[in-house]
């Protein structure tokens, strides 16, 4: 169980829209992570770019501990399996529909796109609806 | 300078995450839980997100970028199978353990054994997809080809 944490949510989430706006602004590109993840996995001829996005992402809760605010390791529920299955979910499903909680989420959304309307609307139902299960119905 | 481009943004992208609490999968389950006790603050992260890049986005619109030839805004609009199978899909993976991509990448950073597994996981689901998206693409072109040989 998790407290409503609404001020760091807002400069959080700011951070999040003002990090994709520089990277359109700088590198004419969509911060979407899947997208910059799979393009790397699939041999995409610009690699620099994306390996330094993502070591970016790495090195940001590393920043904070040298601050002295260590990130808290991630608590997730489920067996070694579920985890796993998971994972698999998430990758394969997020290259199937070309984009996840930051390409549809936030920049599609953010350009009133309405495939990354429908794609979020999809997998945040479909989420939520699991967390109804698992948490509810099927006990936990 | 693209790849130093690259590192700023994910640094901010990263420090957005870490700092709204959106890297605790806890959190964004809890709002996902919403017939629990629903935490809404992922929304209000969503929200603050899509204020920015929106306003932002809609500013720069026409500009080219400073250090690429030209700006890659997504050009597809069609709503079709593979988005909406594609989605669910995820959203399965993502309601089972609260991780999508960006926080599951920035967690590497605790070297937690379950977040690895996760991370090699998707790379491997990532992977398994676009292997078979090529077979298909290969496959529907030795079709077409027959059928303008026939």
């Amino acid at each position: 169980m998790t407290t409503f944490t609404p001020l760091s949510a807002a400069i959080g989430g700011a951070l999040i829209g003002l990090a994709a706006v520089l990277l359109m602004l700088l590198t004419g590109r969509i911060a979407g992570i899947s997208g910059i993840a799979g393009g790397l996995l699939s041999g995409s001829s610009d690699r620099a770019w994306r390996v330094a996005f993502i070591l970016g992402l790495i090195l940001a809760p590393v920043a904070g501990m040298l601050a002295g605010d260590p990130m808290p390791a991630p608590v997730m529920p489920g067996s070694w399996a579920i985890v796993i299955a998971a994972g698999l979910l998430v990758g394969f499903g997020t290259r199937r529909a070309s984009g996840c909680t930051s390409g549809h989420g936030v920049c599609g959304v953010a350009r009133l796109s309405v495939r990354s309307i429908v794609a979020t609307a999809v997998f945040m139902g479909t989420a939520i609806v699991v967390v109804a299960l698992t948490r509810h119905v099927w006990g936990g | 300078m693209l790849a130093l481009a690259g590192l700023v943004c994910g640094f901010i992208f990263g420090l957005g995450l870490l700092i709204s609490g959106m890297t605790q999968p806890t959190k964004v389950l809890g709002f996902l839980d919403l017939f629990g006790a629903w935490d809404p603050s992922l929304a209000v992260v969503m929200a603050a997100a899509l204020a920015v890049s929106g306003i932002g986005f809609a500013v720069i619109k026409r500009r080219a970028p400073l250090l690429a030839p030209q700006s890659q805004w997504p050009t597809r609009t069609d709503i079709d199978g593979a988005l909406l199978a594609g989605s669910v899909l995820f959203g399965i993976g993502w309601g089972l353990v609260g991780l999508c991509p960006g926080p599951a990448i920035e967690n590497i950073a605790t070297l937690s054994p379950r977040v690895i597994a996760f991370v090699a996981a998707m790379a491997a689901g990532m992977v398994l997809h676009d292997g078979l998206q090529t077979r298909r693409a290969a496959r529907a072109e030795l079709a077409a080809a027959g059928a303008t040989d026939g």
